[in-house]
C-alpha cells in the first residue's frame, strides 16, 4: 500500500522536493523546445511557457499538499496528540499501563510455554513427522527392546524408528564424580533426528554388535561447558561411569538436549552398552516395557496409517508371543516422555491460555469502562472538534489512537518484564537431582502474539466510545455542557462492561480458591506412610560396582550403621519410596494358573522390595499379621505383604493371611501381611493394589535408606553422610528430608496452584480497579444532584443508596453469575488438581467473602467522597 | 446518481490517457488531451501536477523516472489496477453526467 510511498515521503522530505522541482521543470523544457521546434525563439518559448504554466510556487505548494495530505505527517500527527492527551491524565494513564502490564505480560508467559510444549515441542533438522509410539492404554507408554525391534523391522510406514531411555549413573571424569542423568539410544538415533556433532563424532546404528559392544558416550554441549571448561582435548579419552570405562567419541550441538522439552541429560550412551551388571538384560526381555520409542514417518504416509501398520504388527506379535498379549500401539507427540505426562500438562497449559486470554477480556472490560468514562468527559472537546469541522471519522480515529498507542506501550513493557521472568524460568532447576530444565525461550511466535494481543486489545477497549462519538450532537452538547448526565441514567453499555467483568473475575477467583483448597487438602490426604519426621538417603548401589545379588548385605549394613546415629529411632530400606519417580507394577495370577499372559491375570500391582524394619521407618501401618525379619531370606519360602485393596480385590471378604498368589512363572508367594493403603505414584491416582515382597528375596541395587528421627536435618544429614560414606566412599548418595523427596510428584499440582493462585490474584486486582474506577466516576460525576440531595434533606443512608446502588448491583449479579461459571469450570481443574471440588463450602463461602471484601474496598472511597459532600461548597462551586 | 462534479472529468482524462498510451509525463498527458480531443480541450497545466500526486498517493497511479527520446529525465506515469477500476467508475460516472445535462438543455 500507499503506506510505504508516504513513509518514504516522510523520511526523504528534502528529496521529495527536488523531485517535484525536477518533473515541473521537466514539464516547462519539454514545452519550451517544442515551441522553438515550431518556430518561436527562446525568449519568446520560455515566456509562453511559463504564462501557460502560471505561478511555479503555488504548483509546488498543491503538489506537496496532494502529497501530504493523507501522509505519514498525519499518523504521527495523531500519536504526538494521542501521547499528549495521555500525558493530560497520568492516572488513567497509569491505570491502564499496569493493568495491560500485567494481562498482557500473563499472556506472553502463557503463550511462551504453550509454544514450548505443544506448537513447536521438537526442535532440530529432523522434527517434521516424528511421533512416540505409546500403547493405546494411557498410562503405558513404553517398549520392551524386542517389541521396538519388531516394529522397527516390520512396519512399512516408517523413514526409521529409534529408541531411547533415560537412566542413572556415576560419571567419574578425572578426579571429579558427578551423578548423572544419561540417555542410553538406539544406534541410528542421533542419525534419524538428524543431529550433527559439535566436536569428534556421534555413534550409529554400525557401532551395535550385541550387548555391551560399544563403550562409548557423546557428551550434551551444556554439560561440556558446564564442567568440563568446553576442554576440546576431552574427546577420545576414557571416563569411568559407574566405575566402568568409557571413551568420549564427541560433543552433541548446542541446544540439542533430546526429544523431550524440559529434560537435559549429561551424555548419550548406546543403548546396547550399560555400565550396570544386568544393565542389558532388557535387550532380550519382551516383558519389560522401559523404552521410548521414537518414530519418523515416511514421506506422505498419514498418523492414522502408520497406526494401523503398527497395530497389526502388534496383532501378529501377540500371535507369536504370549508376553505381547493385547499389545496395540498408538502415536503421540513426542516431547513429553510419552502420554501420561504430555497429556495433562497440554490440557492444563490450555486451560491456562485460556484463563489468561479471560484475565486479559476482563482487563479490556476495565479499561473499556474507563475509557468511556473518560471519552464522555471529553464529549465538550469532541462536540467542538465536530462544530469546527473535524469529520466523526477523525475523532474516533484520534481516540483510537490513544487506546492503541496504551495497548502498544502497555504490551511492550509486559513483554519485557515476562521474557525476564522467562530467562529465570529457564536457569531454574526444579529439582536438583532431575535433570529437568524449563528452557521456555521466547521466539518470532511468542513476539507477534504479543503484538497482536497489544493491537487487538486496544481496538477492543478503543472502539466501546464509537457510539457516544458517533451520536455526538455538537449543537446539544455546546448548550447544555455535558452529555454524562443522559448517559449515567440509563443502564449503560459500562454497567454491562462492569457486571461481565465482575462475573469474570469471580469466575478466576473460584478457579484459584478450588485449586488451593484442592492443594492443602491433599498435602493432608492419607499416603499410606508418615514423611514427616523421616529422611532417605537415595543410590544405586549399581554406582558403587555392586550387582543386585549383593545388594541385600550393604543395605543391611546401612540399616545398622543408621541405627546407631543417637536420635534414630527407627530405619528401613525400600527399592523406591513410594510418591517417588513413580514405582513399578506387574500382573498379578492367581496361584493355579499357568498360562501366564496379561489377560488371564486378576490385576496388576505396585510392588516393592523392603527391609523388614520400613514399615516402622516409613510409619505405614500393618492391619494384621507380621512384618518381615531377615529370616525371610533367600533359603526361606516366599512371602509377601500386600495391601488392603490387594487384598480385597484378589480374595473378597476371605481372610488374606497364608494365601498365595504368582507373579509370573515361579513358586507362589504367601500372604504373612496386610497395610493400608497409600498413595504410590501421584495424589490423583485411584487406588492401587500394591506388594511388598524382603529385600533378601527380591533384591535390588536401586537403594532408599528411609531415617525416622526426631533430629533436625542440619544434624542428622552430617552424621547420616558420614556414617553412609564408611560403608562406601565412592557411592553418591542423595540426602532429602522425605517431603522434600515428594516435591517432583506435588510438583505438577503446585504448579497448578501457584499458576492459578496468581490468575486469582489478578483478577482480583481487576476486579478492585474496576469497580472503584466506575463507583468513583460516577459518584464525581453526580456531585452536584448528591449537593441538591443533601441539600433537600436526604439523609446518609439514602445518599450511599442512590450513589451505590448500581454498582453494588452489578457486583452481586457479576459474583453470581461468575460463581456459577467458576464450578462448572472447576471441573476441568479436579483433573490436575487432587481432590479439587468446587463443591466445598469452604471454596464458596471463601469466594463470597473475598468479593464482598473487595466490594466493599472498593467501593469505600467513593462512598467516603459522598458522604463528605457540602451542599453548600458544590453548589457554588457550578 | 452520477457524481456530479466536473472537477472529476480532469481524473477522468488523465487516467483515459494513461489506459490508451501506456505511460506518460505529464507534459504527455497534456499533448495528448490536446490531440485526442482535436484541439477542443486543454488541462491545466497548474492543476494537472497537484492531481497526478494525489491519484498517486491514492494508489491509482504509479510512477517512474526515466529518460525521454530527447535525452531528458522525465516522471513517467502509468495505470495501477485499482486505477483501471477508478477508470471505469469515472467513464460510468460521465456518461451518467453527460446524460444528465442533456436530458436537461432538451427539456424545453
Amino acid at each position: 500500500m500507499s503506506i510505504f510511498r508516504r513513509i518514504k515521503n516522510k523520511l526523504t522530505r528534502s528529496q521529495h522536493q527536488q523531485d517535484v522541482n525536477a518533473e515541473l521543470q521537466t514539464h516547462i523544457e519539454m514545452r519550451i523546445a517544442d515551441a522553438i521546434a515550431a518556430g518561436m525563439s527562446p525568449e519568446e518559448a520560455r515566456r509562453d511557457a511559463l504564462i501557460r504554466f502560471g505561478n511555479q510556487g503555488v504548483v509546488r505548494e498543491r503538489v506537496t499538499e496532494a502529497d501530504a495530505g493523507m501522509a505519514w505527517d498525519s499518523l504521527v500527527r495523531d500519536l504526538l496528540y494521542a501521547a499528549r492527551q495521555l500525558r493530560r491524565t497520568p492516572a488513567f494513564t497509569f491505570t491502564a499501563l499496569v493493568t495491560l502490564i500485567l494481562a498482557i505480560g500473563a499472556n506472553v508467559v502463557t503463550f511462551s510455554v504453550l509454544n514450548a510444549l505443544i506448537l513447536k515441542p521438537q526442535e532440530g533438522p529432523a522434527s517434521a513427522g516424528l511421533y512416540t509410539v505409546v500403547h493405546q492404554q494411557p498410562g503405558y507408554d513404553n517398549q520392551s527392546y524386542p517389541d521396538y525391534l519388531d516394529y522397527k523391522n516390520k512396519n512399512s510406514t516408517f523413514r526409521d524408528m529409534a529408541t531411547y531411555r533415560l537412566q542413572k549413573a556415576g560419571l567419574a571424569v578425572g578426579d571429579s564424580a558427578y551423578s548423572s542423568w544419561y540417555i542410553r539410544a538406539s544406534g541410528n538415533y542421533f542419525d534419524m533426528l538428524g543431529v550433527q556433532p559439535a566436536q569428534g563424532r556421534l555413534f550409529h546404528a554400525s557401532d551395535e554388535h550385541g550387548p555391551n559392544s560399544a563403550p562409548y558416550i557423546v557428551l550434551s554441549d551444556d554439560f561440556w561447558r558446564s564442567r568440563l571448561g568446553a576442554n576440546p582435548a576431552i574427546v577420545g579419552t576414557t571416563v569411568r561411569i559407574n566405575k566402568h570405562p568409557y571413551t568420549v567419541i564427541g560433543v552433541a550441538p548446542a541446544g540439542f538436549h533430546g526429544t523431550d522439552v524440559f529434560l537435559w541429560p549429561d551424555f548419550w550412551m548406546p543403548i546396547v552398552d550399560s555400565p550396570d551388571d544386568e544393565g542389558t538384560n532388557f535387550l532380550s526381555n519382551r516383558f519389560m516395557h522401559s523404552l521410548f520409542v521414537l518414530g519418523q514417518l515416511a514421506p506422505g504416509v498419514t498418523p492414522k496409517q502408520a497406526e494401523l501398520n503398527l497395530n497389526a504388527i502388534a496383532q501378529e506379535m501377540a500371535r507369536q508371543d504370549k508376553a505381547d498379549d493385547g499389545l496395540s500401539a498408538r502415536l503421540v507427540k513426542p516431547g513429553l516422555m510419552g502420554d501420561s505426562l504430555g497429556g495433562p500438562a497440554r490440557a492444563f497449559v490450555s486451560a491456562v491460555m485460556l484463563l489468561s486470554l479471560l484475565v486479559l477480556l476482563a482487563a479490556c472490560a476495565n479499561l473499556a469502562s474507563l475509557f468511556a468514562a473518560r471519552t464522555s468527559d471529553r464529549s465538550r472537546e469532541v462536540a467542538i472538534r465536530l462544530a469546527i469541522g473535524s469529520s466523526r471519522w477523525h475523532v474516533l480515529r484520534q481516540l483510537l489512537s490513544e487506546a492503541v498507542l496504551v495497548s502498544l506501550i502497555g504490551g511492550a513493557l509486559g513483554t519485557i518484564f515476562s521474557t525476564a521472568l522467562l530467562r529465570g524460568l529457564s536457569r531454574w532447576q526444579p529439582f536438583p537431582e532431575f535433570p529437568i530444565r524449563v528452557a521456555v525461550t521466547p521466539d518470532a511466535a511468542v513476539y507477534i502474539t504479543a503484538l497482536v494481543l497489544s493491537v487487538g486489545s486496544g481496538l477492543l477497549w478503543g472502539l466501546v466510545p464509537l457510539r457516544q462519538v458517533w451520536r455526538t450532537d455538537f449543537t446539544q452538547v455546546m448548550k447544555t455542557g455535558s452529555t454524562g448526565a443522559t448517559v449515567l441514567r440509563r443502564f449503560a453499555v459500562r454497567d454491562l462492561l462492569l457486571g461481565a467483568q465482575i462475573a469474570l473475575c469471580t469466575l478466576l477467583l473460584t478457579a484459584s480458591f478450588v485449586a488451593l483448597r484442592g492443594m492443602q487438602r491433599s498435602l493432608h490426604a492419607p499416603l499410606g506412610f508418615q514423611p514427616e519426621g523421616t529422611f532417605l538417603a537415595v543410590t544405586d548401589l549399581h554406582m558403587g560396582g555392586h550387582t543386585d545379588k549383593s545388594a541385600p548385605a550393604i543395605q543391611k549394613q546401612m540399616i545398622e550403621d543408621a541405627l546407631r546415629i543417637p536420635g534414630v529411632t527407627a530405619a528401613g530400606i525400600i527399592d523406591e519410596t513410594p510418591m517417588g519417580t513413580g514405582g513399578s507394577s506387574t500382573p498379578v495370577f492367581r496361584p493355579d494358573t499357568t498360562d501366564f499372559r496379561q489377560s488371564n491375570s486378576v490385576f496388576g500391582a505396585k510392588y516393592f522390595s523392603i527391609s523388614p524394619d520400613y514399615l516402622e521407618a516409613a510409619g505405614t501401618h500393618l492391619l494384621s499379621g507380621r512384618a518381615f525379619t531377615w529370616h525371610d531370606d533367600a533359603k526361606a519360602p516366599n512371602v509377601a505383604i500386600v495391601n488392603e485393596t490387594f487384598a480385597h480385590e484378589m480374595f473378597g471378604d476371605k481372610q488374606p493371611l497364608g494365601m498365595t498368589f504368582k507373579t509370573a512363572d515361579g513358586p507362589p508367594y504367601q500372604i504373612v501381611g496386610v497395610v493400608e493403603d497409600g498413595k504410590y505414584e501421584s495424589l490423583t491416582e485411584s487406588t492401587w493394589a500394591a506388594m511388598f515382597f524382603p529385600v533378601d528375596q527380591a533384591p535390588d541395587s536401586d537403594t532408599t535408606l528411609v531415617v525416622r528421627s526426631q533430629l533436625p536435618a542440619a544434624e542428622l544429614m552430617p552424621q547420616l553422610r558420614e556414617a553412609l560414606a564408611r560403608i562406601d566412599a565412592e557411592l553418591p548418595f542423595v540426602f532429602q528430608s522425605w517431603p522434600d523427596g515428594m516435591a517432583f510428584v506435588l510438583f505438577p499440582a503446585r504448579v497448578a496452584t501457584a499458576t492459578l493462585g496468581v490468575m486469582g490474584l489478578f483478577a482480583a486486582l481487576l476486579a478492585v480497579t474496576g469497580v472503584f474506577g466506575m463507583t468513583m466516576y460516577s459518584v464525581s460525576k453526580r456531585f452536584k444532584e448528591f449537593g441538591i440531595r443533601v441539600a433537600l434533606g436526604a439523609q446518609s443512608l439514602q445518599l450511599m443508596r442512590t450513589a451505590l446502588a448500581r454498582p453494588v448491583t452489578m457486583l452481586l449479579i457479576g459474583s453470581g453469575v461468575g460463581l456459577i461459571l467458576g464450578v462448572v469450570a472447576s471441573q476441568l481443574l479436579a483433573q490436575i488438581v487432587y481432590q479439587a471440588t468446587p463443591r466445598d463450602p469452604l471454596v464458596f463461602t471463601g469466594v463470597t467473602l473475598t468479593m464482598i471484601a473487595l466490594g466493599l474496598l472498593a467501593t469505600w472511597l467513593p462512598a467516603r467522597r459522598t458522604l463528605r459532600v457540602q451542599p453548600a461548597r458544590l453548589l457554588r462551586d457550578e | 446518481m452520477a457524481r456530479n462534479d466536473l472537477q472529476g472529468s480532469l481524473d477522468l482524462l488523465v487516467l483515459k490517457s494513461l489506459a490508451q498510451l501506456g505511460e506518460l509525463h505529464g507534459y504527455g498527458i497534456v499533448l495528448h488531451v490536446q490531440s485526442a480531443s482535436d484541439q477542443l480541450l486543454s488541462v491545466e497545466e497548474g492543476s494537472l501536477y497537484p492531481a497526478l500526486h494525489r491519484m498517486e498517493m491514492s494508489g491509482w497511479i504509479r510512477s517512474e523516472w526515466k529518460v525521454t527520446e530527447t535525452g531528458r529525465k522525465a516522471k513517467y506515469y502509468s495505470l495501477t489496477k485499482s486505477g483501471c477500476k477508478e477508470l471505469e467508475k469515472a467513464e460510468k460516472s460521465f456518461e451518467q453526467l453527460v446524460a444528465g445535462i442533456r436530458a436537461i438543455l432538451r427539456y424545453a
